[in-house]
């Protein structure tokens, strides 16, 4: 990131060009400004009611995504202002970010520490030389009529990404990673039928990642961006949160005869805004392309909106309308020079990533791929499991728990693992219960949803509501003694043959035990007791 | 001889010794202008106020003993594309005729805080493009030498200004010679820096890859003083160069013994004004007289320059001005239909023709299917021209040239056939292109009267040299002391 006032030297001139200004000037300048603005006209296919789904088997979809992810730095990327959302409106702004005559940028070091971290951590070539460039177009939420992003050398090429797919491994590749700022927000009023300008977000760093076409089906594409959303929270440079915006999703769609090797025409879907919409998006977008390519159709390239109320995605812009962004390096930012050390350095503050802690997992803790997979989703489930792990020496159960009453209790409240009232050594505490043959399995499940609602210990728990598990053998011979008083003509048949009726006894004696008895004690003298 | 005659150190002299004050220089200035700018025609915006104001506040820190600054109490005027906090900063185009900016730039900050007085906004070609201030979106501005003549451009109201008695100093920006040109039509001294070494913070952006401020004075010493105040990096332009910045001052050396300068064989050719080439020829041969060595040199691609300078500024151009959408602040039509509607007629009728020319020529040329064999093409040639000054630069130490192929013409003359008008720049774009520094000084003058300048150039960061030279053929001249009659 040192200044250079000179451009790098490039190849020699072959041949010099008259200069003037042809007619044609005004008609492709006319062009590349004539972007639409007028209200989007929904035109969709409705498709086939009776829609086999043994037409899309014939197809294979080809899909690639570009995810804008906002970097959690503390200030935006070319000026101080802070990155503070939901603010009154242009209140986080500055000449700088609200585009003002005579501003310049500067960039924020830390956007590109990240957008690099993020490299790293997705097995990307890291340029040592990089530069920005202008991608121009008119929209009243862009305050300069220009975006800064990056063009033909972004700081992040040739990455990858794994996703589990049925079990088995599969690599996404990733094309580039490059930054850029944010644009602010329009607001529509209906009532006075104005429009309004936010610029609060304008200058927010996004880093912009885009996939390879390696995506076949829309569960990959889910997987793929819950994998990569994983891993900017690992590296702690993103949020991700699709749901606030702030990791936003447009893919490239085509599809192809099974076993082909050529691309069809792509349409690209914009304006997916949560993991269940990318599904239904790409779902539909699919079968559209598959019902026209069966009617002997062409696909269209064009730019489609997903509308979420209605499942469906319709069309934005086609190919002639495209706009023509006339990209050309940015004469006010210098290019930015990433040293190896830098590099090195970055990499250091890289943590285990999910990967490689979904695989110690397994071999570690002997856990399946599913529950390992589940287990290392963020960092705090993953820590949160070991230390669990740590203080009961129960890896497999510990598991079970966290993936069963933890996550169902957690999802019913909306909260995070790093918000579970119940911290992992209370929960390794309760497994010791049971493995102690304390509390019953059954019973823990009460003793459990007790602790997340009180916060409490399992012991007080289980000492306040007289939980203990019942292993007296006088006072479970006595219980049993009644099941089978009360049960004479079920003893008898038992007695006779019917030995199925094993198990209504135990239900029948766990019951008048209110779950209490050690289930084992109530096998041993049921046998014991029935066969007198 | 009137306060307002004199150079920024004369003055400076005269105020450490309690000969004058600020505000009586302040009130001399500003009384000039009351008097001849009606003719010449210099200002957008008169501060008169603020400058008072300013002026009283430098007369107290002198009375205190404050006087190390040798800008203080000295009124300086601003080129209007650099932005001045609360004062109106139009670039002279309609579409910023009502916009005050909420900031300084940084060379309006770094004036201020060594006391100057900031007199007034000159008038310029909308967005600093033209070369005779008659693309001014309000209007022309006239050569103190010669009323019906343009004072050069974009810079012409600085430049008018400095000659006419209006400011003391001023600051210009040069894109492609809106500084140098302007300056040697109106004989003062005007110097462009090397690209990087003055911050362009706030100066509103033309062509962002060869826009750069600089001072123009009455003489070598003022500018070699105004340097000292601008130059340096600023944290808010990562474009100026973080290296260390000379005094000045140090550079104004008795004489040139064994300095090599060299004249580009390209520069002096067929078709050239005779007077021009004479008097320049002969501005040479009295600093080989004063021990230069001078030789000739060759900067083959010069042919290029023209097409090169407007592709790449246009295409920058294009882009910087996209900000003018009646969005945010400046000119917005009135009632638009629709968004569109608001975007075509606010900048439609808020752009004069010259402007919009570069706005479409610089679309243009980065447009899809275009942009190899324009833009592209374009930086490729830069190259070249910046390695032909880097060989040039390896046998001498300073260039001269003829800042302008001609002096002063007349208003009107040139408006009807742009690409007439864009060779006035002929000798000073290449400059630009290659980011080096290049300063006009006064040479002689036309039969008529009207001023020639003699252009120096030096190396990357080199303007020492440049100055050094100048200030020698100043001292050995007397052009520099010719004041126009208006």
């Amino acid at each position: 990131m040192r200044p250079s006032c000179t451009n790098r030297p490039r190849s020699g001139i072959r041949e010099n060009r008259r200069f003037d200004y042809p007619t044609e000037t005004l008609r492709t300048l006319r062009k590349a400004q004539s972007i639409t603005f007028d209200e989007i006209k929904i035109s969709f296919v409705p498709l086939r009611r009776n829609f086999l789904k043994g037409s899309t088997m014939k197809y294979e979809a080809v899909i690639g995504l570009e995810v804008h992810a906002q970097l959690q730095t503390s200030t935006k990327i070319f000026c101080g202002c802070e990155t503070r959302f939901g603010e009154e409106a242009n209140t986080r702004t500055c000449p700088v970010c609200i585009g003002m005559p005579g501003v310049l940028p500067v960039l924020n070091r830390k956007a590109v520490e990240y957008t690099v971290k993020t490299g790293l951590a997705t097995h990307c070539t890291i340029s040592s030389y990089s530069r920005f460039a202008r991608k121009n177009y008119f929209y009243p939420d862009l305050p300069k009529g220009y975006q800064i992003s990056q063009y033909e050398l972004p700081l992040c090429e040739h990455g990858y990404i794994e996703i589990v797919v049925d079990g088995a491994i599969k690599r996404i590749g990733l094309t580039r990673i490059h930054l850029e700022e944010d644009a602010g927000k329009n607001l529509h009023q209906a009532e006075s039928g104005s429009s309004l300008v936010d610029l609060n977000r304008a200058g927010t760093p996004l880093m912009e990642i885009v996939s390879e076409p390696d995506i076949r089906t829309p569960e990959e594409a889910s997987e793929y961006l819950k994998k990569l959303r994983s891993i900017l929270r690992y590296i702690e440079v993103s949020d991700a949160d699709m749901e606030k915006g702030n990791f936003r999703c447009d893919a490239n769609v085509s599809i192809r005869p099974v076993g082909s090797k050529e691309f069809g025409i792509r349409a690209e879907v914009k304006n997916v805004n949560s993991f269940k919409f990318v599904q239904k998006a790409l779902e539909y977008e699919i079968k559209r392309q598959a019902q026209i390519l069966d009617e002997g159709g062409r696909v269209v390239q064009e730019t489609r909106l997903f509308d979420s109320a209605k499942g469906v995605t319709f069309s934005m812009r086609s190919k002639e309308e495209a706009h023509d962004y006339r990209y050309f390096p940015e004469p006010d930012l210098v290019p930015v020079i990433v040293s190896k050390e830098v590099v090195e350095s970055l990499r250091k503050t890289i943590p285990e990533l999910p990967d490689a802690k979904r695989e110690r997992f397994v071999k570690e803790y002997g856990l399946p791929e599913y529950d390992a997979d589940m287990l290392t989703q963020s960092r705090a489930l993953a820590s949160y499991y070991e230390e669990a792990v740590k203080l009961s020496a129960q890896p497999k159960t510990v598991s079970n728990w966290m993936m069963g009453e933890l996550t169902r209790l957690l999802n019913a409240d909306g909260k995070e693992i790093e918000d579970c009232p119940v911290k992992p050594e209370r929960l390794a505490g309760m497994i010791k219960m049971i493995e102690g043959g304390v509390i019953s399995t059954k019973i823990a499940k009460t003793v459990f949803e007790e602790m997340y609602k009180t916060g409490k210990d399992a012991e007080t728990v289980v000492k306040e509501q007289g939980l203990v598990q019942v292993s007296d053998t006088g006072a479970i011979e006595k219980i049993i003694d009644e099941v089978i008083k009360a049960n004479p003509a079920q003893a008898a048949d038992y007695k006779a043959g019917k030995e199925k009726l094993f198990g209504f006894f135990v239900g029948q004696a766990m019951k008048a035990s209110k779950g209490k008895a050690n289930p084992d004690v109530v096998n041993q003298l049921l046998k014991k007791k029935l066969s007198e | 001889m009137e306060l307002y005659e004199r150079t920024i150190h004369e003055l400076h002299d005269m105020l450490k010794k309690g000969e004058t004050t600020a505000q009586a220089v302040t009130e001399s200035v500003l009384g000039r202008i009351k008097a001849v700018d009606p003719k010449v025609k210099a200002y957008i915006t008169v501060t008169e106020d603020a400058a008072r104001r300013q002026a009283e506040e430098a007369d107290r820190r002198i009375k205190a003993g404050d006087v190390s600054s040798p800008l203080i109490g000295i009124p300086i005027a601003v080129k209007d594309n650099m932005c001045t906090d609360g004062v109106k900063t139009t670039c002279a185009s309609k579409i910023l005729g009502n916009f005050i900016p909420p900031y300084d730039a940084t060379v309006v900050g770094r004036l201020k805080q060594a006391g100057a007085v900031l007199c007034g906004k000159p008038n310029m070609d909308e967005f600093a493009m033209g070369s005779s201030t008659e693309n001014s979106g309000f209007f022309i501005t006239k050569n103190p030498w010669d009323l019906e003549r343009i004072p050069g451009g974009s810079s012409g109201g600085s430049a008018a200004a400095t000659a006419a008695g209006e400011c003391i100093g001023s600051l210009g920006s040069d894109t492609g010679g809106s500084i140098r040109q302007p300056a040697a039509c109106c004989g003062v001294v005007g110097l462009k820096p090397t690209y990087g070494r003055v911050s362009r913070y706030g100066l509103v952006a033309f062509a962002s890859s060869l826009d750069q401020i600089g001072p123009i004075t009455k003489d070598v010493t003022d500018t070699a003083i105004l340097m000292n105040v601008i130059a340096g990096s600023d944290p808010r332009d990562s474009t100026s160069a973080n290296i260390p910045v000379p005094d000045f001052l140090r550079a104004l050396k008795k004489d040139v013994k064994g300095m090599k300068i060299g004249m580009p064989k390209e520069y002096f050719i067929k078709g050239m004004d005779p007077e021009v080439e004479k008097t320049v020829k002969d501005a040479v041969k009295t600093l080989e007289g004063l021990g230069a060595k001078v030789r000739e040199v060759s900067l083959p691609n010069t042919d290029y320059a023209v097409a090169t300078y407007y592709i790449l500024a246009t295409s920058e151009a294009s882009s910087n001005l996209a900000r003018y959408d009646g969005v945010k602040y400046g000119y917005r039509t009135p009632a638009p239909k629709d968004l569109m509607d608001m975007y075509t007629k606010t900048r439609h009728e808020g752009f004069g023709p010259e402007v919009k020319r570069r706005i479409m020529l610089g679309t243009y040329a980065l447009s899809a299917g275009y942009y190899e064999a324009y833009y592209k093409k374009g930086q490729q040639v830069r190259t070249l021209i910046k390695k032909d000054f880097d060989d040039a630069f390896k046998l001498v130490d300073v260039i001269a040239t003829p800042t302008s192929p001609t002096a002063a013409f007349r208003i009107g003359e040139k408006t009807t056939d742009p690409l007439q008008m864009y060779l006035s720049d002929i000798f000073t774009i290449s400059v630009n292109l290659a980011g080096i520094p290049g300063m006009s000084v006064p040479c002689g003058f036309t039969k008529n009267g009207l001023p020639i300048g003699l252009q120096l150039l030096g190396r990357h960061f080199d303007e020492e040299s440049i100055i050094h030279a100048a200030f020698v053929y100043e001292q050995a001249t007397e052009w520099h002391k010719r004041k126009p009659k208006i």
